[in-house]
């Protein structure tokens, strides 16, 4: 075993270059296949129960019953194959599905999520990832403890850890229900428990270990498939098959059609209203959400557990690098579907007489992704059309046309005159996205549950057998109640994502960069940080959402608070900024409560600034207190 | 691996240099992230292959430059760590 498995890892390249073009040839077959009629539906079984099988495989190979193997994959992951991992880990089904359909509605204003999402990885890299390889434990509440005087940090840092993972796990599990209810034509809630189960295959017996190499095999999918239609969209457009050059042709075009359709808030302009005045609240809503989304990224602990996975501290920064590397390569290209998306609305459907709309509209209509509500009867074949007032003059209106977020890139390879096949394989890629994500998050509570609680609190003498059980056992029961939680709740509540990145950054990110960067930062300091920012995040957050109308009544004196109605509820936003963004204020306080703590209490004893040294250098021993418990 | 421990002294520079190269590129990633977005309207009515500058930006411009950011630390890094002696591959 030991023999294979130095095997493995000689020959990365090898391995995956062959996986690379097995997959390639995989496609083409059935892409024979269709040519001969195989029907679409067994092409879409095909290529997710495969792709599936796959993943089983190397989560089959990749078993262990090590411990750092499992919870760490025994921290011999190179740079260039944890960055394609963290890649997958961190593009979830939003990312790979919702993201350009986002831009597509949201505009400039949609780009919040391209910076916020892409940004936090140079926080990453300068603050934290070399710090915490260099402390080498399993997890990030290991950190918590050892920095700020044992148990009770360490319990704090696995509350905020599991509440922002547990959301965050929910909406990908929404995710994989959605993209496997759709190819397999099987119901929701039963789509997310077969999801569930191919979640569980990939993290089971390997743990992270096993989540890694699949997350590698699923990262080469999913850029194939993302990156393949809108290349052929781009050749067909403009003639050069570079979408994220050509769609500044797209743009300008969109800038012309958008005065003959009347388009009142144009594509590109940066932070106008719906009427196209310049709006500050936009502005400031924009930048509080890439603050929000880029701590975020830096405090959410299945990232940072992954450069814990490096067999060493440079190689935990080169990884970021090529972490942000391989997620650039999707989301630089997002905006180009968009834009590509967009032109085609503009130019072939907008105005155009129903009889002759583009045969993508009527086969999208059909599963309600697009709607063209010109007749009076629109919604007996468009579901999308219901509550929509056509005038039914025969041509299809802007106001008449309706489109859901996820058609953007489903509906792209049809478009761009693509044979089925390139569906399914987008299909694929979308539920690589969905599935990897979900096993990071799901490793990451599970491992905060086996080893920080169960090990570290409950029982240090449990054997390295049992340990294992254990963890298996609650990654198990984890998934099954998030599965759970997301069958439930249904497809509503694709928001929680965002949640995730605000509880995360306010309760972590404060004890994470002080905790190595402010020596004086002592117990009392580590503690007050997480409780106050993740208490006064929670409470904004929760107080917003469900007591709009209190927090408006109560609490006028902050300033001006103004209640939407979103997602069926009233909520208030203070100062105008949308409570996706209520990290806002917990990121700050979290930051204040330290340093008053930290200068009001006793300076962290010297054997503590001694560990501290120890981390910030990357050679030598790490001087742990021993004392700490 | 024999342990090879910096003195007071040399961990102090150690750290200096550290800190002043993550104060730059922290300063790098502010102007990248929000100082350059500020002036989007503006630079939204300069067009360069039919894109808006300020579009481009945020769609692509400051993603490039976060990318080379966290190369640039890398390397950078890297070379405080050899010049202390202090890397660990």
């Amino acid at each position: 075993m030991a023999a294979m498995q130095g095997g493995f890892l000689a020959n990365l390249g090898k391995v995956y270059g062959i996986y690379t073009g097995t997959f390639v040839g995989f496609t083409i077959f059935i892409g024979i296949l269709e040519v001969f009629g195989v029907p679409n539906r067994v092409l879409g079984y095909l290529f997710i129960f495969l792709t599936i099988g796959v993943y089983a495989l190397i989560g089959y190979l990749a078993r262990t019953s090590e411990v750092s193997e499992y919870y760490v994959a025994g921290r011999t992951v190179p740079a260039f194959y944890n960055g394609m991992a963290t890649g997958a880990d961190w593009m979830s089904a939003a990312s790979f599905i919702g993201m350009a359909g986002s831009l597509y509605f949201g505009g400039y204003g949609g780009l919040a999520f391209v910076l916020g999402w892409t940004g936090g990885y140079v926080l990453v890299s300068i603050l934290m990832a070399p710090y915490l390889r260099k402390f080498g434990q399993f997890t990030v509440p290991d950190f918590f403890s050892a920095r700020y005087g044992g148990n009770v940090a360490r319990g704090l840092a696995v509350v905020v850890l599991i509440t922002a993972s547990f959301v965050y796990v929910v909406a990908q599990i929404v995710g994989v229900g959605i993209i496997t209810a759709r190819f397999l034509d099987i119901g929701f809630e039963i789509a997310c428990f077969v999801g569930l189960i191919g979640i569980l295959v990939c993290s089971m017996l390997g743990g992270m270990k096993a989540v890694t190499w699949t997350q590698v095999a699923q990262y080469i999918i999913l850029i194939i498939a993302y990156l393949i239609p809108v290349i052929v969209m781009s050749a067909k457009v403009t003639g050069v098959p570079i979408p994220q050059l050509m769609y500044g042709q797209a743009l300008e075009k969109i800038e012309v059609l958008e005065k003959t359709l009347g388009v009142t808030q144009p594509y590109t302009a940066a932070f106008v209203d719906a009427r196209g005045n310049y709006s500050p609240t936009a502005m400031w809503n924009y930048f509080a959400l890439i603050l929000c989304l880029m701590v975020g990224t830096a405090s959410l602990p299945h990232i940072l557990m992954r450069y814990f996975t490096t067999p060493s501290v440079k190689q935990a920064r080169d990884s970021v690098a090529w972490s942000l590397f391989f997620i650039f390569l999707l989301y630089f290209t997002a905006p180009a579907y968009a834009a590509f998306a967009k032109l085609e609305v503009y130019q072939d459907v907008i105005g155009q007489p129903i009889a002759q709309l583009p045969a993508w509209v009527a086969s999208w209509g059909k599963i309600g992704l697009v709607g063209a509500c010109d007749a009076a009867n629109a919604s007996e074949v468009y579901r999308l059309c219901a509550g929509v007032k056509g005038n039914g003059d025969g041509i299809l209106q802007l106001s008449e046309f309706r489109l859901h977020t996820d058609a953007v890139v489903l509906a792209t390879p049809e478009i761009a005159g693509l044979p089925y096949v390139i569906s399914g394989l987008v299909a694929a890629g979308g539920l690589a996205a969905a599935l990897s994500t979900a096993d990071g998050l799901l490793l990451a509570i599970a491992n905060a549950l086996s080893h920080d609680i169960y090990y570290k609190m409950i029982d240090p003498n449990a054997d390295t057998k049992r340990r294992l059980v254990i963890s298996r056992i609650l990654l198990a029961m984890v998934a099954i109640v998030a599965a759970y939680v997301a069958g439930t709740l249904g497809a509503d509540i694709l928001f929680l994502v965002s949640w995730a990145f605000s509880i995360a950054a306010a309760g972590l990110f404060a004890g994470l960069v002080l905790g190595i960067w402010w020596k004086r930062a002592g117990n009392a300091a580590g503690i007050a940080g997480m409780v106050v920012g993740f208490g006064l995040c929670m409470f904004f957050l929760l107080a917003t959402e469900f007591y709009g109308p209190w927090v408006k009544a109560s609490m006028s004196w902050l300033g001006d608070i103004n209640i939407v109605k979103i997602r069926g509820r009233d909520v208030a936003y203070i100062w105008g900024i949308n409570n996706i963004s209520v990290g806002i204020f917990g990121i700050p306080a979290a930051f204040l409560a330290m340093l008053v703590a930290g200068y009001l209490s006793k300076p962290a004893s010297r054997e503590m600034q001694e560990f501290i040294d120890s981390i910030r250098t990357p050679s030598g021993s790490v001087r742990n207190v021993e004392a700490a418990h | 691996m024999a342990e090879k421990r910096l003195t007071g002294e040399q961990q102090a520079a150690y750290w200096h240099k550290t800190r002043n190269l993550m104060w730059v590129i922290l300063a790098a990633w502010f102007f990248f992230s929000f100082v350059i977005h500020f002036f989007a309207p503006q630079l939204n009515k300069i067009h360069i292959l039919g894109f808006p500058m300020g579009y481009y930006m945020a769609a692509q411009g400051s993603l490039i430059a976060f990318v080379l950011m966290c190369v640039w630390n890398a390397r950078s890094q890297d070379k405080i760590d050899r010049e202390f002696g202090v890397q660990d591959e």
